[in-house]
Parts: C-alpha cells; sequence; structure tokens
C-alpha cells in the first residue's frame, strides 16, 4: 500500500532525492514508522525499462540540466556543460553506478591528524572514526549484498579481470580479487545473481546489482509510510521566524509550484544539486543560504583523483564482456608518503562500450593516433583509477546568475582545480597500471583523462566545529536542527574508496538518530 | 536508379567520389547518397573530411556519409558551405587544386590542423563522436557486440573466455 500524504501536512520527513542516499533514507524511516515524503526530480525507471546501449541510455537517465564549468581540470574544456556524469531518476546515481562496495580505512576518517597539514589544503578529521561507524558498514553490506563480506562469496573474473589481474601480480601485488560488489553473485532474495551482461552502467536489467531504485524505494513503499513523488523537483527550502525549516517549495510533475510542509528535511541531491538548493535557500534571515553561517555550503568540492589506463594487446580481450568494475587491486591504497603524495588510490578494472570509448578515451582528439587505438578496441584491457583528493575551499559550487535553469533559478558552476597532490598521485597511478599492462605484453597503453565526475562529494561537509563545515556528525545542519544533509555531500573527506557503501552507512545511522529523536521529541 | 543510370550521369571527383545533380556517389555505385540543401560536390569534400579527422581503413565511404548526413539541411547548408568553401581555399593556399584533389592524406591532415581552432572544425569533429562512432552497423568493424541482455547476457558466451594469457 503506497501512502499519499497531503502538502499540508507539517509532520512528515521530507527527503529530496532517493539515490544512495536520500532512498535508503527513506526506506530506513519508513521501517521505522516515520511518515516520509521523498521528492525527485527524475522518472522512475526500472530494470524492464533500462536500455543496453550507452548513449540511449545516457539520454534517459542523466542529469542533463544546464550547469557550467571552471578551473584547471580538463572536464571545463571538454566538457564544459556536463561536470558530472549523475543520474536523475528514482534511485539517482544508483541505477548508473558500478557497484564497487568498500569501506574506508580506519586512517582516512583522521586525514587532518594522519596526513598532517597539507598547503592549499583544506584538510578536516571527521567526528566519526571507523570503530563507530563499524556496525552501521555491516548493515549497509547486508542490505546492499556485498560480496566477499558476510558468507558472500565473490563474483567469478570476466576476460577484463584476467588481464589486469595477471599485470597485477607480476608486478607483486598481493591484495588483488574480483572486489567487493553490490552484486549478487549467487541468487538470493528476489535479486538474481550476475548474468554477465555487461552494462552495470546503464542500469542493470537482471537486478543483480543493488540500486534504490528497486529495493530501498519499493520496501519502504510497501509499509505504508512512504510516499515518492517523481518529477518533483526541490526549488526552495522554507524556514519560520525561529530559524527552523517548515516546508519544501517544489515544481511538481505538471509544472505546479506547490509547497509540502514538513518536520524535517533532509537534503540527498547529490553534491552539486544540494549545494545548489542551500543556496537558492537564502532568505532574509540567511542571506548567505541556509545553513552556511560557516560560509562552507559549496566548499570543499571533492571527485576523488581518477584516470584511466587502457592497455592493447596483440589478441583479443573483449573486455565489455562481463561485470563493468570487474576486479581491483589494493596494494596502493594506504598512506605512504615516500610515494610523493599523502593519501593513497584503488585500481579497479573498467570497460566502456565503443561510443563511449570513442567520446572519453581522449576527448578533442583525432587523427590516426586517436583511431588506431580505437581500431584495437577488441584487444583492449581497461582500469580505473581512484584514490583521495585534496579538498580545496577554492574548488567549489557556486550560483551561476546568469545562466537560468527551467524554473528560473540560478544553475551550478563546478570549480576544480587539481591539488599538487592530485596530481603526483595521478601520475604514481598512471606509471603503476601501465606497468601492469605491459607486464602482461602491452603494445601501447593509453593513459586516459579523468571523465565526468561520477564520484561527487564534500559540499556540504561534516564537522566538530560550527565554524569548520555544515553538518555534524548525524549529518544534521549545525545552523537548523531540523534540517539534514543524507548525500556524498557530507564527506569531509574523500579517503581512496569509492563512496557510496559509506553514504548508505551514514544514511542507516542517521534514519536511527532521526527516528530517535522524532521519538524522544527533540527534533 | 542503376548502377549504369547512375554513373552516365555523374562526373569524376577526385579519385574517391562521382557526383551528380543531387547526389554524390562511390566510383563503383556501391553506395550513392542524395543531397538536398548542400552541393554535391559540398557533401563529397565533407565525406572525406570526416574520413580524415577519424580515418578507419577498414570503415567504407558509406558510413562517414551517413555520419555528416544530418548537415544537409536549409538550416546547416550556409554554414557548411562557407567551412568547405574555406577548407578549399585553404588547400588551394598550399598549392593544391582542392581538398579533395590533395593526394595525401598527410597534406590534407595539414590543411585541417590549420583550421583545427575553427567553429567549423570543431563542430563537424564533434558531431563525429556520435555521428559515426554511435552507428551500430560499425560497431562489427571494431569487434563490439553492442546489446547482450536479450541473449542472456555472456554468463554462458564467453565473458572468460581469454585464452592467450
Ligand atoms: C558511471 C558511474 C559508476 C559509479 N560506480 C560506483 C561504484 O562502483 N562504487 C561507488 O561507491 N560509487 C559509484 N558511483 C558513484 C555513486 O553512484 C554515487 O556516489 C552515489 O549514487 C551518490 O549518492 P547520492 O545520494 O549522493 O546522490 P544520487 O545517487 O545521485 O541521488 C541524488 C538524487 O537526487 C535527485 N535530485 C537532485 N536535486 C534534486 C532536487 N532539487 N529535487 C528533487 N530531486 C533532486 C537526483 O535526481 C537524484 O535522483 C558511480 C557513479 C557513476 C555515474
Ligand atoms: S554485468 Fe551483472 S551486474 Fe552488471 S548489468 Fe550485467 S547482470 Fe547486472
Amino acid at each position: 500500500m503506497v501512502a499519499k500524504f497531503e502538502l499540508t501536512d507539517a509532520s512528515v520527513v521530507v527527503i529530496i532525492g532517493t539515490g544512495a542516499g536520500g532512498g535508503t533514507l527513506a526506506n530506513e524511516l519508513a521501517q521505522k514508522g516515520v511518515k516520509v515524503v521523498a521528492l525527485e526530480a527524475g522518472g522512475r525507471y526500472l530494470p524492464e525499462d533500462y536500455l543496453n546501449d550507452e548513449w540511449d541510455s545516457f539520454g534517459q537517465l542523466a542529469w542533463l540540466d544546464a550547469r557550467s564549468t571552471s578551473g584547471d581540470w580538463r572536464v571545463a574544456k571538454d566538457f564544459s556543460g556536463l561536470p558530472a556524469w549523475i543520474v536523475k531518476a528514482v534511485g539517482g546515481t544508483t541505477t548508473h553506478w558500478a557497484g564497487a562496495s568498500l569501506r574506508f580505512q580506519d586512517h582516512e576518517w583522521k586525514a587532518l591528524t594522519n596526513y598532517g597539514p597539507v598547503q592549499g589544503a583544506n584538510l578536516l578529521d571527521w567526528p566519526i572514526d571507523g570503530a563507530e561507524m563499524a556496525p552501521w558498514y555491516d548493515k549497509a553490506e547486508e542490505k546492499m549484498g556485498v560480496t566477499r563480506t558476510g558468507d558472500r562469496p565473490g563474483l567469478p573474473g570476466n576476460n577484463n579481470y584476467k588481464v589486469f589481474e595477471k599485470g597485477a601480480l607480476a608486478l607483486g601485488y598481493k591484495d588483488v580479487h574480483t572486489g567487493r560488489m553490490a552484486i549478487q553473485s549467487t541468487d538470493a532474495g528476489n535479486r538474481i545473481a550476475c548474468q554477465q551482461t555487461g552494462f552495470c552502467f546503464q542500469g542493470c536489467k537482471w537486478g543483480a546489482k543493488w540500486s534504490t531504485a528497486y529495493t530501498e524505494i519499493p520496501d519502504g513503499e510497501a509499509t505504508g509510510n512512504l510516499e515518492v513523488r517523481e518529477r518533483a523537483m526541490a526549488l526552495k527550502i522554507e524556514h519560520d521566524a525561529s530559524g527552523k525549516v517548515t516546508g519544501v517549495l517544489y515544481a511538481d510533475k505538471d509544472g505546479n509550484q506547490v509547497v509540502q510542509k514538513a518536520r524535517i528535511v533532509c537534503v540527498a541531491g547529490n553534491t552539486i544539486e544540494s549545494p545548489r538548493l542551500l543556496l537558492n535557500s537564502a532568505s532574509d534571515m540567511f542571506p548567505d543560504g541556509l545553513a552556511n553561517s560557516s560560509g562552507q555550503v559549496g566548499r570543499n568540492y571533492m571527485r576523488h583523483v581518477t584516470g584511466s589506463v587502457y592497455g592493447v594487446f596483440d589478441k583479443p580481450v573483449k573486455m565489455w564482456r562481463g561485470t563493468t568494475m570487474a576486479g581491483i587491486v589494493q596494494d596502493e591504497a594506504g598512506h605512504n608518503p615516500e610515494r610523493g603524495f599523502v593519501g593513497g588510490y584503488e585500481l579497479e578494472t573498467l570497460a566502456l562500450g565503443l561510443p563511449f570509448m570513442a567520446a572519453f578515451l581522449d576527448p578533442g582528439a583525432w587523427g590516426r593516433e586517436f583511431t588506431t587505438a580505437l581500431d584495437s578496441y577488441e584487444n583492449m584491457a581497461g582500469m580505473w583509477i581512484v584514490g583521495e583528493d585534496m579538498p580545496q575551499e577554492t574548488n567549489r559550487v557556486t550560483l551561476n546568475m546568469d545562466v537560468k535553469d527551467q524554473f528560473g533559478l540560478p544553475t551550478p558552476n563546478v570549480h576544480f582545480d587539481d591539488h599538487p597532490n592530485d596530481v603526483a598521485m595521478r601520475n604514481h597511478a598512471y606509471e603503476r597500471g601501465m606497468a601492469m599492462y605491459k607486464a602482461v605484453g602491452a603494445t601501447r597503453v593509453l593513459p586516459t583523462p579523468p571523465y565526468p565526475s561520477t564520484h561527487n562529494l564534500g559540499t556540504n561537509r561534516m564537522s566538530e566545529n560550527p565554524r569548520d563545515g555544515v553538518v555534524n556528525k548525524w549529518g544534521q545542519t549545525h545552523d537548523v536542527p531540523n534540517l539534514f544533509v543524507s548525500d556524498g555531500s557530507q564527506f569531509t573527506t574523500g579517503a581512496a574508496e569509492n563512496p557510496t557503501l559509506t553514504i548508505v552507512a551514514l544514511a542507516i545511522r542517521q534514519a536511527d538518530h532521526i527516528a530517535r529523536e522524532m521519538a524522544a521529541g527533540t527534533i | 536508379m542503376t548502377r549504369r543510370q547512375l554513373l552516365s550521369r555523374s562526373v569524376a571527383l577526385g579519385a574517391t567520389f562521382v557526383v551528380g545533380a543531387g547526389f554524390v556517389a562511390a566510383p563503383n555505385a556501391a553506395w550513392a547518397m542524395e543531397t538536398v540543401a548542400l552541393k554535391p560536390a559540398t557533401m563529397a569534400t565533407l565525406i572525406q573530411m570526416a574520413r580524415d579527422i577519424y580515418p578507419h581503413d577498414r570503415i567504407a565511404d558509406e558510413f562517414y556519409a551517413i555520419a555528416v548526413k544530418g548537415y544537409d539541411t536549409a538550416e546547416a547548408a550556409a554554414e557548411i558551405e562557407a567551412g568547405i568553401a574555406a577548407l578549399d581555399a585553404a588547400a588551394v593556399g598550399a598549392g593544391h587544386p582542392s581538398y579533395l584533389g590533395t593526394g595525401w592524406e598527410r597534406d590534407r591532415v595539414d590543411i585541417l590542423r590549420g583550421m583545427e581552432q575553427s567553429a567549423f572544425f570543431q563542430k563537424i569533429r564533434g558531431g563525429l563522436v556520435t555521428g559515426l562512432y554511435n552507428q551500430k552497423a560499425v560497431w562489427p568493424l571494431f569487434g563490439y557486440e553492442g546489446e547482450s541482455f536479450s541473449q542472456g547476457g555472456y554468463i554462458e558466451r564467453g565473458f572468460d573466455d581469454i585464452n592467450w594469457l
């Protein structure tokens, strides 16, 4: 029984966004009997709707509203209107994601303490640590069915993985395996095992990969406590004279602008839209934007140190067959400053189809250097670098007053400059990745630049001291007690790991906190 | 139109194309494309330009023709005619009869490098990224297999069949 709540019902929790953070929070609260209205800008697409076609799927699911870019990152030149590759749909970017689900390493929760101050970086310790998060990680792994956790076996390695593994072992790497993936390795519950179709980024048509679209959301709806309003774009969060939030102005699917009253508002629109919404919610009382007394809303935008390495071999690999992210090398993930940078990185297999390979291998390139690489597409293996990048105050999401969206609101500009630590780490990872493929006999290696950001983090950072960040250790804003941030924008620092498991673990923990405080009448 | 009729109504343009009233075709008539807004010679030059930007020797001209066919509209024609005229002028400036009359790819690429920053070049190059590589008919030429769900994925069709490691 799907719930239906009145716009005037001021007892509900309103969640903005239904991705990793928002979708999980919505279900968790609904399971605890809390009434939830989830506003989702995108439409609802399920496995039967997903398309095994890269551009068609992109057109179906990607967030394509106007955005702009600045800074020295190459994305600003090659994809000036597309800083990030994220999804506008029920389920958010968990429709697109590959499923790699890694816990932070203990030292990464305390980056400032463990790395020491880094010039130009706005490093800070999280107000929580690995011990605090361990039980929540357990719950997240259980919920998502993460392989190699609990009693779940790993996935089998595909062709791309076998090349990767052989190269890694040849270099002496030890921590090499087919990953901890939120992809079923066996049939369990109502999710079947991975069928190795190879379109994980386009939405898993088998439902083998965890996505809130077909797990958390229907589970939450089944409780009768959750109403998901799709094609509902939140425009502004409203507040009263006491400074508490009272509801959310949104454009509904018919284009009407209405207000949903709320007891609590949780923002989970991903790291670009969440700060944008807070900034667009500025008022006489909060002239710099909601929850922004620290001035940190929109700052410290992180996207992980990324890049890819493709190796060309004299024989076929057919990397596109099977799981897109089919394995990992973790030996470089630790903090070893003797490598010339702080923090660490993971190497993970990655495959793109031919259409995306043409677009992303070397954007803007042309001529035979480029086309002979594509001619060998069938003989390519690929990997992706994901490492900790440095938070910088000047890397930030701001409002672009010159460009308005379809609702007349200022659009987000994403400014990003690489930190020297990011560059040193990327170069190290390129060198290691190329060496791996050469060790297996690659005839050509291609260190490929970062794609538009898939991991977007940090613009409403968590901090102990209200002066340093936007939210406290529960994701509750320092300034407004009934306003929460529930997505990756809470990240104080990015760590080396793909972020979603941590986003989900934080959302489960936050739901527990919100339900408890609501019951106690403190919010 | 039969192959003989087509060839009887056309004139050679460089070594790669023949053009006639309202169409451009391969010299052996393996394919032909009608033009509505662009001059046939302009379309022929555009096809060659497309190949020189993304040269794949195993991909026939037909696919490059399909990739740029979208510019053959009343709205786009003026910009394309002007861009191709500039390309021909650059070829003449470099001592060649025309762009299509420039025999070596190396010389044509030099001409393109000279106009690489122009809006016209960038528009054609950018459009080709999807116009050429998102044609399902070219995927097999790269070995790419496309959609796999309807065939049950690769779990029983070789996801791990690599045999040379
Ligand atoms: C190709 C790809 C592969 C990836 N692979 C991995 C991986 O292997 N492992 C990993 O950990 N992570 C991966 N990620 C990243 C992962 O998907 C994200 O980190 C995660 O989904 C972010 O969760 P979120 O809740 O912050 O935002 P999202 O999941 O993006 O959800 C935000 C939702 O909010 C909605 N929204 C935004 N603004 C508004 C508004 N104003 N009103 C209403 N709704 C709004 C959006 O439409 C969206 O549905 C990948 C991402 C991509 C693109
Ligand atoms: S490879 Fe596996 S997880 Fe990925 S889309 Fe196919 S079935 Fe789903």
